[in-house]
């Protein structure tokens, strides 16, 4: 069990955390028709809508209650009231999540509150659904944020059993997917491959292969997400068969899934690695009651003898990990599967999951943090995001993104490193890394006597 | 072509000990059951390591198009022998004749963009079938051309990987060893009490920069290296192999004929060694001092091997601890049969069989000697065999060529590279601890277990049915 250090310093340097808000704002990307409203100063929308420009490379639909000096000190509910009026006027759209920053936590804003004024003041837009939750950029970072956004969105668009009416197993084919931040559209498109090969429909919240996994659209403008998990879906929620939860961080989400409507749920830390992916495969194969398919054993077959061709270079190979705790836990048990060593693990913010990380110590705190554990323990290779870049360079070891930003590598959002195919190709990329760090390589040696005169050019008549 | 006469003397080495016996190293390839290179890949994987020098390999593209770069020999100094040169044939230059005007022509720009040392040409299948007279373009370019060009008569079907060695061996003997006096030693280099003796190292191949390991023990017993042959050589070292006092022969026994060629003309002394394990590096140095005979060399020697050896058992006593007990099936050829194992006995291993297809009576007495009367020697090494006796002895792990490799690892066993193409260098009291690393790395990866469980879902149709 991985001993966790808290944060023992004042300054923050080259921080690793993106805010708790950034997190709720891109869970709501992964609806249909929808946008996020944050409730804070137009810099707060400003500089997230950068961040996820150039992590995705795609317009973002983000939108601000722009609080400014009279509502920091007046009260801001006005603000949202009103913004919500503005976008659901000229937009239409069929989700609007109202996750707030720390300035309104701060100023004491009620964000529930102003919800349920807009509902009085603007009747007319009832239909629309809207999602107020509370996430100040002060406590967790953005997988917490994008946790407490999918419990949120539940507990606001899932209807009680009881209520509805919907049953378990009343669409017997159905099975819900709570998928966590650390997933990327590449991961969420082979995540539904593969549930589909049991010949089950998965329903993905939030789904953000289907929203900013970067295709070019029909349309030339929109002022919303382009695809997404259709917000009419969440009422279907109670009669499926089952609910696979990916990520330690949707634990809170899933009990209130499971609240809502009985739906038995398989909850699963991480997809990557052969015994991560065993567990899920023989979950769809026992919920499904049908044979795993050929393909999935043959990619699971291709994958062992990856393990077996990249043992050379990654056993006894020491890795330096700054992730947020659900990506920093899959990789540590990933490393450790395959007899490598997670030697410096830093996180941005706390969780229950960083107790099982695979290594001695977790650290809560910054890539400053990052970049003396991985010194002090001769770290190899650094996984972390784009900013890591500055912190390999002078540790003078590669670097391999993953995370949130990325914003110096194309495609990194698309890359796929659950299952078995994306964790074999995971694991080759790895060993390349390992293998140009010319390991084990010794010093060119010249005798003190030796002959050799290189660099005389030793012919010269032509 | 080659005489067949002169493939037989090459053929008939009567330093080495296969030749007392009716089997030999060297006996014709099997049809349909040969798994060994043949002699142009034998000539070429004994010189190419000579760093300065342009290798061009005279023939249609197969030979040098699938083998060029593919080694993991490293040089010190110039890189000129990791560029791959071919005449790269035509169905033309067959047809009409033209290959030796290619070479004569390809020679010139070897020579006039590369500036090399000397120019090798080795001769392939092809041109040795249409009669190409390499032998007489090499005269006439170097006459032309003032830069050494040496002939390599290689072409594959002459025979063996083996039989390509003594081929190689005998050129450098016969054109390249002789032309150049070695240069005079560093002014200071000696005092009455310190005199540099001359030796070569003949069959190493510095593998991964491993000869560097062992080059700061000679200089610092005033052992001066004129040659090594062929790893991180350089031609006009080649030119002075003559005047070496002592001649190591490193683990193999492939170029004896150069050993004793040198011996017939020259007067050097020779020895077999090998710098893999404490132990036998030791030995190596020891034997060095005994061949010299130079009462200061020897004692200096006795200090350097007291001093290293405590040093290295000290940074190998966790190590040894990791692996005491491991059960190991070696597979490799001749004088690695039983160098490598004392080198695993002193890491506290088992090795409970050993590969002697390649080893001498020699050897085998050797073999006896370390591992006991009723030790598992294998002759045969097919993939199915070494499995079998995995299984049978319960071996934790495999050490054979590279070859092998992926027959271990497809039967979900650990496995170590102990050959030409491994990325690690293992020679030296420094190589210990890094071969003990790279085996307790694979023997301890938890992989293993993960490649060889079932996956759940077929453990639960087992109990269903069961």
């Amino acid at each position: 069990m991985a001993e966790i250090t808290k944060r023992n310093k004042a300054l923050s340097v080259s921080p690793l955390k993106a805010s708790q808000t950034l997190g709720a704002a891109l869970a709501f990307l992964g609806f249909h028709r929808a946008i996020p409203m944050l409730h804070g100063a137009q810099g707060c929308t400003a500089f997230g809508k950068v961040f996820f420009v150039r992590h995705f490379r795609e317009p973002i639909p983000l939108q601000t209650s722009a609080m400014d000096q009279i509502a920091a000190v007046m009260g801001s509910d006005e603000n949202v009231v009103e913004g919500l009026k503005a976008i659901c006027s000229k937009n239409t759209p069929s989700l609007v999540g109202v996750p707030t920053t720390g300035l309104a936590e701060t100023q004491g804003s009620d964000v529930v509150m102003a919800v349920k004024e807009f509902r009085q003041k603007y009747p007319e837009y009832n239909a629309i659904p809207v999602v107020p939750l509370s996430t100040p950029d002060f406590s967790g970072c953005l997988e917490s944020g994008f946790a407490k956004a999918v419990e949120a969105i539940i507990t606001t668009l899932v209807p009680d059993a009881e209520s509805a009416g919907t049953q378990p197993g009343k669409r017997p084919r159905q099975v819900n997917v709570l998928v966590n931040a650390s997933l990327t559209p590449g991961d969420l498109e082979a995540l539904k491959d593969t549930i589909e090969l049991f010949g089950l429909r998965p329903v993905v919240i939030p789904d953000l292969s289907d929203s900013l996994d970067g295709h070019l659209p029909d349309e030339d403008f929109s002022p919303l997400t382009i695809g997404g998990t259709l917000v009419s879906e969440m009422a279907t929620l109670g009669d499926s068969l089952a609910t696979l939860v990916i990520g330690a961080s949707l634990h809170a989400a899933a009990d209130a899934l499971h609240k809502k409507t009985g739906v038995p749920d398989y909850r699963f830390e991480h997809l990557m690695g052969l015994e991560a992916n065993d567990q899920f495969v023989h979950t769809l194969h026992t919920i499904s009651a049908e044979p795993v398919p050929a393909k999935l054993q043959r990619q699971r077959a291709q994958l062992q003898d990856a393990m077996l061709d990249t043992h050379f270079m990654l056993g006894l190979s020491r890795f330096a990990i700054a992730a947020d705790p659900d990506l920093l836990n899959a990789f540590s048990q990933l490393l450790a599967e395959n007899g490598a060593y997670t030697v410096a693990a830093v996180a941005p913010s706390n969780a229950a999951v960083l107790a099982r990380v695979a290594t001695d110590k977790v650290h809560i705190g910054d890539l400053e943090d990052l970049e003396k554990a991985a010194d002090a323990n001769e770290a190899e290779v650094l996984i972390c995001n784009s900013h890591g870049q500055e912190t390999a360079l002078r540790l003078g070891i590669p670097l391999l993104r993953a995370g949130f930003p990325q914003y110096d590598l194309l495609g990194g959002y698309q890359r796929q490193w659950i299952g078995y195919t994306g964790t074999r190709q995971t694991l080759f990329d790895l060993a390349n890394i390992l293998l140009s760090l010319e390991k084990g390589e010794i010093h060119p040696y010249q005798s003190i006597y030796a002959q050799k005169r290189d660099g005389e050019v030793t012919h010269t008549r032509h | 072509m080659m005489k067949s006469k002169d493939i037989a003397a090459l053929l008939d080495e009567p330093a080495c000990s296969h030749n007392k016996k009716e089997k030999s190293g060297c006996a014709r390839p099997k049809p349909g059951a040969s798994a060994g290179g043949c002699a142009f890949d034998g000539a070429q994987i004994a010189l190419l390591p000579i760093a300065d020098v342009a290798h061009i390999v005279h023939g249609s593209i197969a030979c040098a198009g699938s083998s060029w770069d593919n080694r993991g020999t490293r040089s010190s100094g110039s890189r000129l022998f990791k560029i791959g040169m071919t005449t790269d044939l035509t169905e033309q230059d067959v047809i009409m004749g033209r290959g030796e005007k290619r070479l004569f022509h390809s020679i010139k720009q070897a020579i006039d963009n590369y500036s090399p040392s000397a120019v090798f040409v080795y001769n392939t299948c092809i041109p040795a079938l249409i009669g190409d007279d390499i032998e007489a373009v090499c005269k006439s370019a170097q006459e032309r051309w003032g830069t050494p060009v040496v002939p390599i008569d290689c072409a594959g079907f002459y025979g063996t990987k083996n039989l390509g060695n003594r081929i190689a061996g005998d050129a450098m003997v016969k054109h390249v060893c002789g032309t150049r006096e070695p240069d005079p030693l560093p002014y200071g280099a000696e005092s009455d009490t310190f005199k540099v003796h001359d030796v070569n190292l003949v069959g190493e191949y510095n593998i991964a920069g491993e000869l560097w390991h062992v080059l700061p023990l000679l200089d610092h017993l005033g052992i001066r290296v004129l040659c090594t042959l062929s790893g991180d050589a350089r031609f006009h070292e080649v030119q002075t192999m003559h005047r070496a006092k002592v001649n190591m022969m490193v683990c193999s026994k492939a170029m004896l004929n150069v050993a004793r060629k040198l011996e017939d003309s020259f007067g050097s002394k020779w020895f077999e060694g090998s710098f893999y394990g404490v132990a036998d590096v030791s030995k190596a140095l020891r034997d060095f001092a005994r061949l010299i005979e130079d009462p200061y060399l020897t004692a200096r020697t006795e200090a350097l091997i007291a001093s290293e050896e405590t040093r290295i058992n000290k940074a190998l006593e966790p190590w040894r601890k990791r692996l005491q007990g491991k059960r190991v099936l070696l597979y490799t050829g001749g004088v690695k049969s039983w160098s490598i194992v004392s080198a695993l006995q002193d890491l506290g291993m088992t090795v409970v069989a050993t590969g002697t297809k390649k080893s001498t009576e020699e050897d085998k007495a050797r073999i006896r000697e370390l591992m006991g009367e009723n030790t598992k020697m294998v002759e045969d090494g097919s993939p199915r065999s070494l499995l079998n006796i995995v299984r049978d002895y319960k071996a934790d792990i495999l050490i054979a060529g590279g070859r092998n490799m992926y027959t271990a690892l497809k039967a979900r066993i650990p496995f170590l590279d102990i050959n030409q193409e491994r990325e690690f260098g293992y020679a030296g009291y420094e190589g210990m601890l890094e071969l003990a690393k790279q085996l307790a790395l694979t023997v301890e990866s938890p992989i293993w277990q993960a490649v060889r469980k079932p996956a759940p879902w077929a453990i639960s149709k087992e109990a269903a049915h069961g």
